[in-house]
């Protein structure tokens, strides 16, 4: 069993229709773990039937039972988040600044503040169009994305693909440089690092293979957009070189990959002549380079 | 010795949990007694974070002579380790206990 | 105006590379045509605002957070600072207290509920921050150091020293985290005027969806900017027209545009009608927030 992910660094370069392009051609062959959870997008191309949902918690929450509070203010001098205030002479806490110290509930006089589990999304197991099965989530509006919602959705995607026997899981990997891609990164067999050519694209390109080098991770990449500027692309294909990542393919820039999109599909259903054979190409190189 | 495993159940025959910090059990194998203890680490699955580190307080705790996991430990969970005298294993994915002290045994295990 | 702050316009999306960075330089530079203006790039864990601007680097100045440090003569080994941390980033090992500054919280629990003060506070580097100055365009970027995990206490230094430094200014503009988790609840919460970037695609309207969601939880004053019309489909228009959320800008999707950006280059300069576009923004955000002068 192989672990891909495909991570960018920047948004918008194309990665999620990327990986769900690979996920067509893979099939039947392929779990599917979308970890890009705090704009899970891949669900658009995909069909999932949200077979199974399940509330994700992660940290915690002050609450205050207003009956036992004798309004002494000792929460709210100790709490560093401001997150303790006083509204119609009753002690309130905004969930959006609790960092669930607990601090409050452990100076309480009166026991009338509990830390309880912080509800932070919902994941799910899809059927989906391929045949196989996803695993995807939602992170709840302003949670903490900590890099554990990212962690629980591989450890489904790594289970099933070991119960039912497939031989590949292919992750959307999150954006940035932070703890979820870290998330996304850990116990990786392949990544594949889709980019663009310009300013920013390079920019970060080059922050996150810091990161893919700590993990110690063969590495290829697509250049999307490649056309839109000749002279970064160059540059870019030199940085390849110079770290020894596999230069997979150069995608040029065209509309039809939201034509694709708009119609729910992959651009691999969409536009069998252009971008089809330059992605099938990839993938199969893809597999080639994992398993060796 | 004694020797700590990550593992998602309590049996010889419990595959391993990749994990270190968010193990579902730590399972502690003492080849003198020849007896098998068991810890339930679920507690920490609700930790959003210092899961690592959390865990790394109980294998101090239970103060094994080895510890056999998957990906290995993360950065603070490491560092937390190298307090203790223990040595880590890691790369036993997708096998039972039994498997993972099989290959321990043989010398098959990276040891980080 | 009552108290001189600036308009703090927050630039956000629910997702990247919709244009975040694009419209909030442009628009930052138009302004600085006619008068000093501040831009605060609070994306501290991919600052790119800066790629756009060569100016002068006229300050610079560590960013901190609290961590407490242990006094080991004072400690009695009582077990109650690693028994109250929540974040599991305090560990007694034996005779030994270790302190895990990247999982601390700076909630001062364990410091504070020490019986013999032996864990007094800090203060620890986590990145920098860094002001440029290109004429009348003031810059503040901040940056995570590598490894550093919380955007949040960054963000809100980096709000504090543009706060404190360019109250007299009439404009700022923030360019924010994507996503809707706390580092864009941080940059946004006391904005005066939210635009939300996207584009016409369905990802985009999903996206969008939960930036609203998101920006209604904060009860922001927002306004939708349309980057590449003209590409995708009107199911963005359309949900806006539904929600009611005012659409100020729709920029058309040109493959000129998609060039300048991606050398670095400023496109309002070279395309007159996006320079239009940016008036129309700019006078709307006015209108809209408070103190603003129309």
């Amino acid at each position: 069993m192989k672990e891909i992910v495909i991570i960018s660094g920047k948004g918008g370069t194309g990665k999620t229709s990327i990986t769900a392009s690979f996920a067509v051609l893979g099939g039947n062959n392929v779990v599917v773990a979308d970890c890009d959870v705090d704009a899970a997008d891949m669900h658009l191309l995909m069909q999932p039937d949200f077979d199974f949902s399940e509330d994700f918690y992660s940290g915690e929450l002050a609450t205050i039972d207003i009956n036992s509070c004798i309004r002494c203010n000792k929460c709210a001098q100790v709490c560093r988040f401001g997150a303790i205030s006083i509204r119609n002479m009753q002690y309130v806490i905004d969930p959006l600044s609790c960092e669930g110290c607990g601090y409050c509930a452990r100076v309480c006089p009166t026991e009338a503040i509990t830390n309880k589990n912080r509800l932070a999304g919902k994941w799910y197991i899809s059927n989906i169009k391929t045949g196989s099965i996803m695993v995807h989530a939602r992170l709840g509006i302003g949670a903490d994305n900590s890099g554990k919602l990212v962690a629980k959705v591989k450890n489904e995607a790594r289970d099933i693909a070991f119960e039912e026997r497939k031989d590949i899981i292919l992750v959307d990997g999150s954006p940035g440089v932070g703890c979820p891609v870290v998330s996304s990164l850990s116990g990786a067999n392949f990544v594949v690092l889709v980019t663009e050519p310009s300013v920013s694209g390079l920019h970060d390109l080059k922050r996150v293979y810091e990161l893919v080098k700590k993990f110690n991770i063969k590495a290829a990449c697509i250049i999307n957009k490649s056309d839109v500027n000749p002279k970064k692309r160059d540059e870019i294909v030199g940085f390849l070189a110079e770290e020894n990542i596999v230069h997979l393919a150069d995608l040029p820039y065209d509309e039809n990959f939201t034509r694709a999109m708009t119609q729910g599909q992959t651009i691999v259903e969409y536009d069998k002549n252009r971008i089809k054979p330059l992605l099938t190409a990839s993938w199969e190189r893809i597999k080639q380079l994992v398993i060796t | 010795m004694k020797i700590a495993f990550t593992a998602k159940g309590t049996a010889w025959d419990s595959m391993m949990d990749p994990r270190f910090g968010r193990t579902m059990f730590i399972v502690v194998y003492d080849e003198q007694s020849e007896t098998f203890s068991s810890f339930d680490n679920s507690v920490v699955e609700n930790e959003a974070h210092g899961a690592g580190t959390a865990t790394a307080q109980k294998i101090f705790e239970l103060s094994p002579d080895v510890l056999i996991t998957g990906n290995g430990p993360g950065s603070h969970a490491a560092q937390a380790l190298k307090q203790i005298n223990i040595r880590i294993f890691t790369e036993a994915h997708n096998m039972t206990i039994k498997q993972a002290f099989e290959k321990f045994k043989n010398g098959e295990l990276k040891e980080i | 105006m009552t108290n001189h702050s600036p308009v703090r316009i927050a630039i956000a999306s629910g997702k990247g590379g919709t244009g975040k960075t694009t419209l909030a330089t442009n628009l930052a530079a138009y302004i600085a045509e006619q008068e000093e203006v501040v831009l605060v790039d609070l994306d501290v864990e991919e600052p790119n605002s800066g790629l756009f601007f060569k100016g002068e680097l006229i300050y610079e100045e560590p960013n901190f957070k609290m961590i407490p440090q242990w006094d080991e003569p004072k400690c009695t080994f009582c077990g109650l600072c690693q028994k109250v941390c929540n974040f599991h980033a305090v560990l007694q090992l034996g005779p030994t207290i270790l302190v895990f500054p990247e999982l601390c919280h700076s909630c001062y629990t364990c410091s504070e509920l020490c019986p013999t003060e032996a864990l007094p506070m800090i203060s620890k580097r986590t990145g920098k921050l860094s002001n440029f100055r290109i004429n009348n365009l003031h810059f503040v970027e901040s940056r995570l150091d590598v490894g550093e995990e919380q955007a949040v206490p960054t963000i809100s230094k980096t709000k504090q020293y543009s706060n404190e430094n360019y109250a007299h200014l009439r404009i700022e503009i923030d360019d924010c985290p994507p996503g809707t988790s706390c580092p864009v609840i941080e940059a946004t919460k006391n904005a005066d005027f939210v635009i939300l970037i996207t584009e016409p695609t369905p990802f985009g309207l999903h996206d969008l969806t939960l930036a609203v969601e998101t920006m209604r939880a904060l009860k922001r004053p927002m306004g939708v900017v349309v980057n590449r019309y003209g590409i995708g489909n009107d199911d963005v228009i359309r949900y806006c027209q539904k929600e009611n959320i005012p659409i100020l800008a729709k920029i058309p999707n040109s493959r000129k545009i998609a060039e300048l950006y991606s050398s670095g280059k400023l496109i309002y300069q070279e395309i007159p009608e996006v320079k239009e576009l940016l008036s129309t923004i700019l006078d709307y955000c006015l209108k809209a927030s408070k103190g603003g002068i129309a």
